[in-house]
């Protein structure tokens, strides 16, 4: 692995925060076969380190739109378990006050501009944020996460080619887990991914999206050049998800071989072999990452005991949102 | 007679028509090995091959548009789109192509396309999964829009929209893919524009839509056991919409109430309001009242999205006001 951040703290909180998102989705998981949990949910288990070793390239204001498959990116930009649980579950103190769930989970406070039910839904929000950045002459940076799946939306092509011209501080990260629903990448994106953006003059890379450190030291150089005006960037990391597209997808032997999914797990699991590096390199033994494991799963299940307690929005709240306020005030002529 | 679900009715008649004519073909996400998410399509791609059961890339706009240039080719595709929601990214080439080039050809182009997608919130899918969003393809001219209620009426209206030779756009509800209804062996079509009177009634009239259907035979039946006798009706399409048998019934009944599942806010509900004020004016005892989908996107939480859609006590008891008379100075 590239050994490039020197910082033992920071080492430790990529862990730390990949164990979190796993921990994360084995409880969603959970609360959705034993029905606590109400509507469709996609796991992000395989992918952490392509979340957090880009997220921990960025500060709380750079910004981040997300996708269907978005728990992973929102724990990542730093979430909170309690009201992202509390979401999960239609609850009142959830982030979008219960009226999102799962495909629209996100702590805006972080800088995440929402968790997307339309693949390819985002990559013009994440585009206009970075347009914001450029207009405001701010340095901070957008990153535009989406599938390989998404790769076939017009829109991608649309944006790409304007935040060439103009520029813009935005990095479309492509998470490429092999599938796109229950079809093989292969059978529905022809020919090379990075060449896409390549061929609007877009400096393109592919990455290990399992090793979180290469994925780190790779976004957090793209960052300092986005921030600096030599943006747009394109990566493509390869990953895998663990679990079915969504978690009622549970036979799925006949688009993906049982087979595959056991070496993936069991030889390039981002969370195992970044533990592995982390003791040999005396940083970490594994008892700490236990003992560190342990403690999240028990928060996370003290956040699940809450949520599944916490109250439900008030049936006046239905049409409460529908309209932000404008002050009437800015509405007289001359004001 | 035999029971099949929605879903299986669907199935049998594309696969049926896919039978008799081989100038048909499906095509969408994950249609084929799949039998898409739902898996109402099942089957299918064993049967025709992959040749005429056609999987796409995630690319609504793209393969709405191959659709429209093989439909003006001499091909009749049946467009899969996975969710009704989706209708937003294709409606450049369903509104300003495929609607409009029998019209702009002077009759020389027409658009032998089906495109079937789904409509229905409670099935906690939040704001981007749930939408009714039928009426906005009702309005405008040269789509037809059908919504069937059973699994009888999806098999019907699905082999009358293959073989009709403009776009027809129809609306599954996804909550009632596994409901079961009675459907005939034999053969059957449902022709467009012919409503069904599903429950016969004299003292006010239920004009419902798709799941709304049952929503007001249920609320009909509340109603009967205080001697309210409700009639309802079915319209099964929207365009072109049987306006005779509606304006009949209500000026039997003259009292009427449309529920759709649509937002109501300039939906399919007001658009039968107008017109049975138009046309029945002088028969009503009380003022025609809309009951759509409240006006707010989808909630997520079950506490907040099953307000949002009308009920069977909501109906009835709009119909108690009606009959009372509660309603007539109710402005
Ligand atoms: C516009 C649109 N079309 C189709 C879907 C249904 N859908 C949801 S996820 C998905 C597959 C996405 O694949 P990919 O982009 O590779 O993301 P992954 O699920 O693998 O993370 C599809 C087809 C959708 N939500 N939005
Ligand atoms: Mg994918």
């Amino acid at each position: 692995m590239a050994d490039t951040k020197t910082n033992t703290e920071d080492y430790m909180r990529m862990y730390r925060q990949m164990v979190r998102i796993r921990v994360f989705e084995d409880n969603a998981n959970q609360l959705y076969l034993s029905a606590k949990m109400p509507g469709l949910t996609h796991m992000y288990s395989g992918e952490e380190a392509v979340a957090v070793g880009i997220c921990e390239a960025l500060t709380d204001d750079d910004r981040i739109t997300s996708t269907h498959r978005g728990h992973g990116h929102c724990v990542a930009k730093g979430a909170d378990y309690k009201q992202m649980f509390c979401e999960l579950l239609g609850k009142e103190e959830g982030y979008c006050r219960g009226k999102g769930g799962s495909m629209h989970i996100a702590d805006q406070s972080h800088g995440n501009l929402g968790a997307n039910a339309i693949v390819g839904g985002s990559m013009g929000i994440a585009t206009g944020s970075a347009l914001s950045s450029k207009l405001q002459g701010s340095d901070d940076v957008t990153v535009c996460f989406f599938g390989d799946g998404a790769t076939a939306q017009g829109l991608l092509y649309e944006v790409m080619n304007m935040a060439a011209l103009w520029h813009l501080p935005v990095i479309y990260a492509c998470e490429n887990n092999g599938y796109s629903e229950y079809t093989k990448t292969e059978e529905i994106a022809a020919g090379s991914i990075t060449a896409r953006a390549e061929a609007f003059g877009i400096e393109a890379f592919t990455v290990d999206g399992q090793d979180v450190l290469a994925v780190n030291d790779l976004t957090q150089k793209l960052v300092a050049r986005a921030r600096k005006g030599e943006g747009p960037f394109f990566v493509e990391l390869l990953t895998y998800r663990y679990h079915g597209h969504h978690v009622g997808d549970i036979n799925r032997a006949y688009y993906r071989e049982k087979e595959e999914e056991t070496i993936w797990k069991e030889s390039r699991d981002p969370i195992v072999n970044f533990g592995k590096w982390l003791s040999e390199e005396g940083i970490a033994s594994a008892e700490d990452l236990k003992t560190m494991e342990d403690e999240i799963r028990a928060e996370a299940k003290q956040a699940v005991d809450y949520a599944l307690a916490a109250k439900y929005p008030d049936e006046s709240e239905v049409d409460m949102h529908v309209f932000a306020p404008t002050d009437p005030a800015t509405l007289r002529p001359g004001a | 007679m035999r029971e099949i679900t929605l879903s299986q009715a669907v199935n049998e008649a594309i696969a049926e028509e896919m039978r008799r004519d081989p100038t048909t073909f499906l095509i969408g996400e994950d249609v084929a090995e799949a039998g898409t998410p739902f898996k109402v399509l099942a089957g299918l791609a064993d049967e025709f091959g992959t040749e005429r059961v056609i999987d796409t890339p995630i690319a609504e706009p793209g393969f709405m548009g191959i659709a429209v240039g093989a439909a003006l080719t001499g091909s009749r595709p049946i467009v899969d789109l996975m969710f009704g929601d989706f209708i937003y990214l294709i409606m450049d080439q369903l509104c300003n192509q495929a609607a409009k080039a029998y019209y702009m050809s002077g009759g020389k182009l027409n658009v032998p396309l089906v495109l079937r997608t789904n409509l229905g919130a409670t099935r906690r899918s939040a704001a981007q999964h749930s939408q009714s969003l039928h009426a906005l393809v009702a309005h405008i001219p040269g789509l037809k829009v059908a919504m069937p209620s059973s699994a009888y009426e999806a098999k019907g209206l699905m082999k009358t929209a293959i073989r009709d030779n403009n776009p027809v756009v129809i609306f599954e509800d996804k909550l009632m893919y596994n409901d079961k209804a009675p459907v005939p062996e034999e053969e059957y079509l449902i022709p467009f524009g012919e409503a069904h009177v599903k429950r016969e009634g004299t003292d006010i009239t239920l004009i419902a839509t798709s799941s709304m259907v049952q929503v007001c035979e249920a609320a009909a039946e509340m109603l009967a056991a205080e001697g309210i006798s409700a009639e309802v009706i079915d319209p099964r399409t929207i365009v072109p919409l049987d306006e005779a048998t509606l304006i009949a019934s209500a000026k039997k009944t003259s009292r009427v109430i449309v529920v759709d599942e649509g937002h109501q806010s300039y939906g399919i509900t007001g658009e039968i309001a107008g017109r049975i004020n138009e046309k029945a004016f002088y028969h009503l005892d009380a003022p025609v009242l809309r009951m759509g989908a409240m006006d707010v996107p989808v909630p997520f939480s079950p506490a907040l999205e099953d307000i949002t859609v009308p009920t069977p006590e909501g109906v009835a008891e709009n119909a108690r006001k009606l009959m009372s008379g509660e309603m007539i100075h109710a402005a």
